[in-house]
């Protein structure tokens, strides 16, 4: 600090507390003039159809409220932010001062979120109330509160999974009380506690919203199963695929097209859709084995574009634009979930019809489809193949000098991946009962593709907590309809500045001699292939 | 696994006539050489010489251009067999107690598999993001992908596999004993100091179970100290060892004091090859490493 502003600040203290400067207060208030100048003629004035005729109409409040906010948000960044960086502190050493806010907010939100989830009338209150000060509002408070309720949900149940684990272990670890076991490190519980989540979602989720909810969290599992498949070939083996919907296509209409022509069952469909995909990968394959990085996407690409365009054109087989429709619906071993089928589920089991039944039953295939995905996936990574594949993408010139095929083993990296694509496909297809080349977009791919880099390449946790934001959340967004790409965007360039690597980006080795550790990301390499 | 080397060494590596072009550069032109069994046969020259070249048709990296390059399984009277295996087409074929090989016919990694050639690079090439542990794991593939019966043995958790498995981590550690790096085995390669990547690129192209072993430049890069601990290294693997060591090094410390045999080399042609005091004292080789003229070899040579 100069000699000169010495003085000034000295004045400052007398009139006001140590914590707040003078010039941060005067900031803040030349802030919220300004943002009352544009906040007062773009939203306090507004032309709003009155009795068939326009009429300016008045929103001072909101526009008050509105500068309010913005000035309070420069205030507490300058305080917090702005003053500590002046004075030489790195962006770093701020995070401990941020700590006890950071707890204190993620205290509320828990309290918050139990409370919501205790008394959901409550919550639908607020959010219309929210609602009625902005329309947008509504939905922000409708996704904060819902993060909030998601996140006790999890917490609550990580830590139920702590103190049974604690319980069930007869020897206590010297040295370590209480507290610090139940509050340490819950990486091991996180995994646990969303399998217990996903399984007793339909259980968790009751009433009015109970079909909504599970259709989505369906929604999302297909994507986190694309997700899961995906990571085999970008994650692990380093080999960017822009292509990837070209296999859940394949494996979509496989099904589509057998169960329509022959009617053969899904699960007989299912290994058929997987094979087809499969040799689909090894066809992508072959060609794209000698390109890398920008040369392989641009490949990739193209090929997802020619699948979709040669279903388009192909009328006689599969029916071009029209698509094809009246798939035949997944059964309960044969017992159909129709109302006037017979003999059907409702009918067997002596239930009353009720349409979501099918709908718990399609979720819980589809949690199937992906344990199996995420089972084979993390025990392919701990064999010969999935080793080859990691060292495929750190070096692909060192793994030749060991004698490794690179040829075989990308090519079995594309047939896997592929493989569960084409799972999913036949999936998606027998839930939706019609496809159509408009579901097999590059922007399936582009989506899926984000999935598994903002997850972090190569980790299964994060490809399951991104498909739960992107899918999750653009769906929750819905009425904001573009706005939401928007967000989207904004969001995933918050997050690679905030985490390049992507959220989960540490590297679990697959084998240790002495301890296991997990390795920092700087050390992998993303691949060049 | 000690070898009683033979008085006469024979053969194990053969490299006639290699000729190696890049469009109209000729960085390998005409060389022939051979390596003995058991030897360490060093290949020195200066900058540009195309020792690295010669390496990267050894080890399959590049097709030469013409040449030939047999290698030895078993005693270098399997060289007998050359004749008919080039003739009649052929990558390699087993011969009376062993097998001959032709290098510049088979693709990298059959060399690395099958003949069993290993190398290590010039700038390290170690698979950064995986442990010091799974680095050596990657080596022994081929072994481990076959105890897993091509990945669906070992995707239903048969035992042979965790058996060769628990044994390739053996294996791994014996060699991390042998290089000091047994406490970082789970730490990152790309973590390890400079010397210790060194080391562990040895120790990985050991895992292969090689019978030729190729070191392009192992001492770059080392202070004194480690340059001597590589020397007792190469020693220690190559006494204890069926193997046989071909060396790429500008380390003369490293060179004199270990190597059997050294071809030198310079713009492509070899133009000595003896042991270590035959090239020490060879003009020609002083004339490529200082640089005077020919006519001015016996006044530089009185010089020194």
């Amino acid at each position: 600090m100069t000699d000169a502003a010495k003085p000034e600040a000295a004045r400052g203290v007398h009139r006001m507390p140590a914590w707040l400067p003078a010039d941060a207060l005067r900031d803040a208030a030349i802030t919220f003039l300004i943002a009352l100048v544009l906040f007062g003629s773009l939203v306090g004035l507004r032309t709003d159809t009155v009795n068939n005729a326009l009429e300016i109409t008045t929103h001072f409040g909101k526009a008050l409220l509105l500068s309010g906010v913005v000035a309070g948000v420069r205030l507490a960044y300058d305080l917090l932010v702005w003053r500590r960086l002046a004075d030489g502190q790195t962006i770093a050493s701020l995070i401990p001062a941020l700590i006890p806010i950071a707890r204190a907010t993620a205290a509320f939100g828990l309290a918050l979120g139990f409370v919501l989830y205790v008394f959901p009338a409550l919550r639908s209150n607020l959010i219309a109330w929210a609602a009625g000060v902005f329309w947008w509002l509504g939905s922000i408070a409708d996704l904060i509160t819902f993060a909030c309720m998601a996140a006790f949900v999890v917490v609550a149940a990580m830590v139920i999974i702590r103190v049974a684990r604690i319980a069930l272990r007869r020897q206590t670890a010297e040295g370590v009380g209480i507290t610090a076991r139940l509050t340490g490190d819950f990486g091991r519980e996180l995994p646990i506690a969303l399998l217990v989540i996903a399984i007793t979602l339909p259980l968790l989720i009751t009433g009015a919203s109970q079909r909504y909810a599970i259709d989505t969290a369906t929604q999302i599992l297909i994507y986190v199963m694309l997700g899961w498949g995906l990571n085999v070939v970008v994650g692990l083996a380093g080999l960017l695929d822009l292509g990837y919907v070209a296999f859940y296509a394949v494996g979509a209409y496989t099904y589509a097209l057998i169960a329509t022509e022959f009617g053969w069952s899904f699960w007989v469909c299912l290994p058929l859709a997987g094979m087809l995909a499969a040799l689909w990968g090894i066809t992508l394959g072959f060609p794209v084995l000698r390109l890398r990085g920008d040369y392989l996407a641009i490949v990739t690409l193209a090929f997802g574009e020619i699948i979709r365009i040669v279903i388009l054109n192909w009328q006689s087989l599969t029916g071009g634009p029209n698509g094809i429709n009246r798939i035949p619906k997944l059964t309960f071993f044969g017992l159909s979930f129709d109302k006037a089928a017979h003999p059907s589920f409702h009918g067997v089991f002596g239930l009353e019809f009720n349409p979501v039944y099918r709908i718990v039953f399609l979720y819980y295939v589809i949690l199937f489809l992906a344990l199996v995905t995420n089972f084979v996936t993390l025990r392919l990574r701990r064999l010969p193949i999935g080793r080859a594949w990691e060292a495929l993408r750190e070096d692909e010139i060192a793994c030749r000098s060991v004698g490794i095929n690179t040829v075989t083993t990308k090519l079995t990296a594309f047939a896997i991946g592929a493989m569960f694509g084409g799972f999913a496909g036949a999936f998606f297809s027998a839930r939706q009962g019609f496809i159509s080349p408009e579901s097999f977009t590059f922007m399936e791919s582009a989506l899926v593709l984000a999935i598994v880099v903002l997850g972090g390449l190569g980790s299964q946790l994060g490809v399951v907590i991104a498909a739960v934001v992107l899918v999750g959340g653009s769906e929750r967004f819905r009425e904001l309809q573009d706005y939401r790409m928007l967000l989207f965007g904004l969001s995933m360039v918050l997050v690679m500045i905030w985490r390049p690597r992507g959220l989960m980006s540490g590297r679990t080795p697959s084998a240790f001699l002495h301890e296991h550790r997990s390795i920092s990301s700087s050390f992998v390499k993303e691949g060049r292939g | 696994m000690s070898v009683s080397v033979p008085a006469e060494r024979d053969e194990i590596l053969r490299v006639e006539h290699l000729t190696m072009r890049f469009g109209g550069l000729v960085a390998v032109d005409g060389l022939s050489f051979s390596a003995r069994r058991g030897d360490i046969t060093a290949i020195i020259g200066p900058n540009g010489a195309g020792k690295t070249t010669v390496f990267n048709c050894i080890t399959g990296f590049y097709k030469p251009t013409e040449g030939r390059i047999a290698l030895a399984h078993g005693s270098g009277a399997v060289f007998e067999a050359l004749p008919g295996v080039t003739f009649g087409g052929k990558q390699w074929a087993a011969a009376s107690d062993g097998a001959v090989f032709l290098l510049e016919r088979m693709p990298g990694f059959e060399i690395a598999r099958t003949a069993r050639v290993a190398r290590t690079f010039q700038n390290i090439r170690l698979f950064a993001g995986m442990t010091v542990l799974e680095n050596l794991l990657v080596a022994q593939h081929n072994v481990l992908n076959a105890a897993s019966g091509y990945t669906f043995g070992g995707l239903i958790g048969l035992n042979s596999y965790k058996r060769a498995e628990k044994e390739a981590i053996e294996r791994s550690a014996y060699w991390l004993a042998e290089i000091g790096l047994l406490d970082r085995a789970d730490d990152p390669a790309g973590d390890l100091p400079y010397g210790a990547q060194r080391r562990l690129e040895i120790a990985r192209a050991m895992c292969t179970a090689p019978v030729l072993l190729c070191l392009d430049e192992p001492a770059a890069g080392l202070n004194p100290r480690e340059s001597g601990e590589l020397n007792d290294l190469l020693l220690k693997i190559r006494e204890q060892h069926t193997l046989s060591i071909l060396l790429i090094e500008h380390d003369m410390g490293v060179v004199m004091g270990i190597s059997d045999r050294i071809t030198v080399l310079d713009y492509g042609r070899k133009i000595a090859e003896g042991t270590p005091a035959e090239i020490r004292s060879d003009p020609k080789v002083i004339a490529a490493y200082l640089g005077v003229e020919d006519d001015e070899v016996e006044e530089a040579e009185a010089e020194l």
